[in-house]
This record gives C-alpha cells, structure tokens and sequence, in this order.
C-alpha cells in the first residue's frame, strides 16, 4: 500500500513534511491530512487482522476513526469536485474514475462475499508486485474507458486501472487545491490505491456501513445536496451527464 | 526482570504485589520498626515470588493466551494467610500466600527426611512436637476461574461482602462467587447480534466499595455507567450513566480515541469516581451525571501531537489511576517515566520522574517541568525530548500512608513522604 522508501511524516502543527514533498515546505490542505490519516488507518486495520486475536478496543476505535472519516468525505471533500470544473476530457476521465469506484464496490457486494482480510490481502501483495504496471498506466489513461466496457475485472486489470484511477485523481485534487500539477502528483504517488483499499476493506468487514463513495453520487442526483462551492447552475448539464452513467451501469 | 503489568497494595499496605508480563506474582512486604536500624522503616523488600500464569494454547482458535497478569486484587485479611485473585487474558486465579515457621518433627510412620519408616522398626510411638524454622512464605492456587470469558479479561474488583466478585472482558461482565469456580453469572453484556456493528466496549469496571449491589464500567466512547443488581439480573440496563458533553470546538478526528476510558477507581468514600481518559483526569460525583465535578489535564501538551501518536500507537496505551487514603490527592502516570499527583484541595499538582538516573536513595524527587514551546528554561524538557518508550501505565497509592509505588517498565520505584 506504501511505496517502498518513501517516508511517511504525519502532520502535525507546524511541522514541515520532509521527503516525499521535495521541497514544499507548507501546512498540508485538510484534505491531505484526512487521506493520509485514512491511510493509515486502514494500514493499521490490517496489521491488527493479520494479528490471530487482535485487540478488539483498538481495532473498534481505529474502525471507528476510518468510519468517520469516510462519512465526513461523502459528504464533503472527495466528491464535491465533480460539480467544480469541467473541461471534457478531464470530466470523462474523473467519471470514470467514479465509475471504477462504484463498480468496486457493488462488485464486492453482489458477487463473491469474501471476508475482508483475504480481499484486501489479495491486493497488498497485488501491490507488492506492481509497481512496473504504474509506470506504464501513465501513457494508458485513454485506455480506461475501454478497460471498463469489456468488464474484465481480473488483478490484473484492477491493477491497471489503477494507475488509471490515480491520473484521474491528480486531476481532481489539481482542481481542488490549485496547486502545481507536479507537486500534487508527488503527494499522491503513495496514495493510488488507497479508495480501492477503503473498499474492500469497508464492504468485506463493515458490509452495513454506507458505501460513502456511491451514496454520495447518488446524492448528487437529488437536489437536496449541499454543495458549498459548486456552481449549480452552470453545471447541472454535467448532473445530468452523471446520473445518465449511474443509470446505465 | 519482566515488564511490570499490575500494581496494586493490599488493604493494610503492608503488603504490596506486582504482576508482569511473564506470568509472575511478585510480593513486597513492608519491614517493620526497628529501633536498630532506623533507616529500613517502611523499606519494602521481596515477601514472596510465584509463577501465577503460565501461557496456555487455545486449540479451538490455534491461539496463545497470554500469560501476562492483567490485574492483581487482593482480598480482605480474614486469618493469619493473604489471599489475592490474579489475571490473565481467560483465566482468574485465587491465591493463598501463608507463612510457615514451624515444622513437625518426630513423625512415627516417617523417617527426618521423608522417608518411610520399615514397620517392623517401630516399636514406640510418639507426639511429633513443632520446632521453629525458617520462615517460608508458600503460595498456592485455591480456586481457577476459567473458560468464563470470550474476550480478553481487562478487570476484576472484589465486593464489598467479601463473597462475590466480578471480571470484565471487552464485550461481558461476569459475576462469580470466591467458592464456586464452574459457574459465573453474566450480568452485563454488550455484544451486539452482529458484530460488524460492534462500535463500543467495556475498558474497565469496579464495585462500589461500599454497596454491595453497585457497580460501574467505562467504555471506549468516554462514558460510565453505574449499573444496581437489584434491579434485574441482566444489567444491561444502567441506573446512572455519566458522559461529558463533547467540546465542538476541540473536536478531530481522535476525539473518541482520547475519550476512551482507560481505568476507572472508586473514591475511598464512595461519593466520587475517578476515569482516566489519553489527556486526563476527571473526578465525577455520583449524584451528578451530566459532567464531571473535577477535570486534571496530565499532558495537555501532546494534544497537538495526536497524530504522530496515534501514528506510533501510543494512543492506545492505557494509563491507570489511583486515590489516596484519604481521597485528598490522585496520582497518574505519564511518559518519558513522569508521573502526576494532583492535590484536590490546593488545586496544586506535581510531575515527578521515576528514573535512576535522577534520582539517588532517599534523595527528595525534583518537580519536572514539560516545556511546550518557546524558549527551554533550564531543567525543562522539550516535548520533542519526551521518551514515548519510557511510559508509566501502573501506580499504586499506600490505603493510609503517604507511600506509592510506580512501575516505570520493568522496574518497581517506592516512594515516600519525606520524614521530618
């Protein structure tokens, strides 16, 4: 889940964060914040399933913490900036990144029902191995919608689509944060596989918690949504286009 | 020598016992005056040491139960023998600890060293007569209490009618008589039908030390609950419950974690109940439950440190806490081996470290102080400096006297109040 050799500083106070930001030299946005404490949630989650009898107050407050987390994200942050900016290869790319998510999930759900640990064991060591296949997922971005229609959902392919999924999550946090593209591209280089990580892991041990990523597109169709910083009116044509694909899939 | 796990002074203070992560039982006893040696008033040395739990294998699971002792409660002197209960994760255990000063000698049907006499030989009877020995402080098991807790054992506490007592794993409470080991009853649980929704669970629990139907448990969300058994046998129902509303202000994403209630001790008296959660102390009045009467913040600086800790996992460490004989004072540990002592009346508190390096036999201990940012005074210590390895979970405060005792990993310190 981590990438190997990569320091992993945690934020706190006025802290600088030395290694994986080289160079930035500033109080990480919210949002950072909450995904790399997501992280490492899930990383402790796991370790604490690998244990045969884990410490249940420990894994029930961490559990705790990552539900948390992922309610505060459903209804705020991660999902918001589908609404902000639209240039149209960039909102193809983002939908289909919601779309993998969905897919996930609902994929998790219906079919096979297997127990958190060896799902999300199964895409550690996926992780371990695959660090060539990112590489070359940066020049397949286009590839992605292609991936998806032929609905081949082997590890290979998820790995892939991955690597997908994480260009596609650059654009978003770009937009979001305004920063340089470059530097957000290094934040987030430990960070690809971690929506698919909160999903298996949610859905196989948690299976009654919200599927936060999917109730909050669903949400976008109603209008009762709150959206602080979305500009409704200009882009309900995209509401539309979203609701469009949620239908169909 | 092993991580110190439990400790806890019996009811006269005489005796004081440490549990560690080996399974042993350790018992100090308290030298009596000696106009000879003035100097040894009041030095606790070792009374008796006995391996308690050994490590078991569960088959069913495939899994080692810790032998570590959780808990160590001793239990009122009712003859010449101490008896205390000791803990492990599955299993309580009642220990009988007696003195023997005396042997029989002159046996008809054995020779002085055990050996049977050939019958033939004997051919005079006589009344073995007991002559003085060494002393010779003997433990021995009485009772096992197991295969009553699914869940790992993080409580017990004696009633006060000396007959019954009760342990608290995680998601039960079970109540069981001293006599009778094959039979408890549960008289709390919180185990949800399924446990995906399981979002709480007990951390600790104790009897009021007075009435012999009450008792409380905390749980991981920071709240109480004080539970009668008069009023119906499944207690799952509170009588009281005591939870602080949460400041809005303060709120993140550790707020639960901190609020997890960590140990929870009944005042002397009976009126008060102290919890310890990660950042501090809180003394509640039973008749009030809406907040507590008292809060102490013991490190209030590692506040903004949540996340690094939370990181290293020491967010999770569990700190006890402990009253005074007169309820006047509470004391709780710390990091870097500082721990607290608040004075309820003065409102003064004090960090002390428990270290060799600082301080010689019978020096007077120097008050530490944390520096949390800004310029270091001399003989402050930084936070950054602070030994997060070096942690205080375990202190225990004489029943009468000024005297506690601090376990600071694998070494037990005793201190006292200065003699004039």
């Amino acid at each position: 889940m981590f990438v190997r050799g990569l320091k992993r500083k945690c934020f706190d106070g006025e802290e600088d964060i030395e290694g994986t930001l080289a160079g930035i030299k500033a109080i990480p946005s919210y949002n950072l914040q909450r995904q790399s404490l997501l992280d490492m949630s899930l990383v402790k989650l796991q370790l604490c399933h690998m244990l045969v009898e884990p410490n249940l107050c420990r894994s029930v407050l961490i559990a705790n913490t990552v539900r948390q987390i992922q309610e505060e994200m459903t209804q705020d942050g991660t999902w918001q900036m589908i609404n902000t900016q639209s240039t149209g290869q960039a909102s193809l790319d983002r939908l289909v990144s919601t779309d993998i998510l969905c897919r996930s999930s609902r994929e998790q759900a219906e079919g096979k029902h297997v127990p958190g640990y060896s799902t999300f064991n199964k895409d550690f060591e996926g992780d371990q191995a695959q660090d060539n296949s990112e590489t070359m997922s940066t020049a397949s971005s286009v590839q992605a919608p292609r991936n998806l229609q032929s609905n081949v959902w082997e590890m290979e392919n998820l790995q892939e689509n991955k690597g997908n999924f994480q260009k596609s999550l650059d654009q978003i946090f770009e937009t979001l944060e305004n920063k340089s593209p470059n530097s957000v591209e290094d934040l987030f280089s430990e960070v690809d596989n971690s929506y698919y990580d909160l999903d298996t892991m949610l859905t196989g041990m948690m299976s009654n918690t919200k599927m936060g990523h999917c109730d909050g597109l669903e949400t976008f169709s109603s209008p009762t949504t709150a959206t602080s910083n979305s500009n409704c009116k200009s882009d309900l044509n995209e509401l539309d286009h979203i609701v469009e694909i949620l239908v169909e899939s | 020598a092993d991580i110190i796990s439990t400790v806890e002074f019996n009811y006269s203070g005489d005796l004081l016992a440490t549990g560690d992560k080996g399974g042993r039982v350790v018992i100090f006893q308290r030298e009596q005056e000696n106009k000879s040696r003035p100097h040894s008033r009041g030095e606790y040395n070792v009374y008796s040491t006995f391996q308690s739990h050994e490590p078991e294998f569960d088959y069913l699971k495939s899994l080692e139960i810790e032998e570590k002792i959780n808990k160590i409660r001793w239990l009122p002197q009712q003859n010449a023998a101490h008896f205390l209960l000791s803990t492990n994760d599955k299993t309580i255990k009642l220990w009988k600890i007696s003195e023997r000063d005396k042997r029989a000698e002159g046996y008809n049907l054995k020779d002085e060293d055990g050996r049977l006499r050939d019958p033939f030989r004997i051919t005079a009877l006589r009344v073995p007569i007991l002559k003085p020995m060494d002393l010779m402080v003997e433990a021995s098991p009485r009772r096992i209490f197991a295969n009553a807790h699914t869940y790992h054992i993080n409580s017990i506490s004696v009633n006060s009618d000396h007959e019954t007592y009760l342990s608290a794993d995680d998601l039960r409470i079970n109540l069981w008589h001293l006599e009778i080991t094959d039979r408890s009853f549960n008289i709390v649980d919180i185990k949800p039908a399924n446990m995906e929704e399981l979002t709480e669970v007990i951390t600790a629990a104790e009897f009021h030390p007075h009435h012999c139907n009450v008792f409380v448990y905390s749980s991981s969300k920071g709240t109480i609950r004080l539970c009668d058994m008069r009023s119906s046998a499944l207690c799952d129902r509170h009588s009281k419950f005591f939870e602080e509303p949460e400041d809005p202000s303060s709120r993140s994403f550790f707020s639960e974690i901190i609020s997890s209630i960590s140990d929870v001790k009944f005042s002397h008296s009976g009126r008060y109940m102290m919890t310890r959660d990660y950042l501090s102390v809180k003394v509640w009045d039973l008749n009030m439950e809406n907040r507590p009467v008292e809060t102490y913040q013991v490190h209030e600086y590692l506040r903004s440190k949540l996340c690094s800790l939370y990181e290293n996992d020491c967010i999770f460490d569990k700190f006890e806490c402990c009253w005074n004989g007169s309820d006047s004072a509470i004391m709780t540990g710390s990091y870097n081996n500082f721990f607290r002592m608040f004075d309820r009346n003065t409102r003064r508190d004090v960090t002390l470290e428990a270290s060799r390096e600082s301080s010689k036999p019978r020096a007077i201990l120097k008050p530490r102080k944390v520096c949390t940012g800004g310029k270091r005074k001399k003989d402050e210590i930084s936070v950054d400096s602070l030994d997060f390895n070096k942690k205080i979970l375990h202190t225990a405060w004489h029943p009468v006297e000024n005297i506690i005792a601090v376990a600071a990993t694998n070494n037990l310190y005793i201190f006292q109040d200065k003699i004039n």
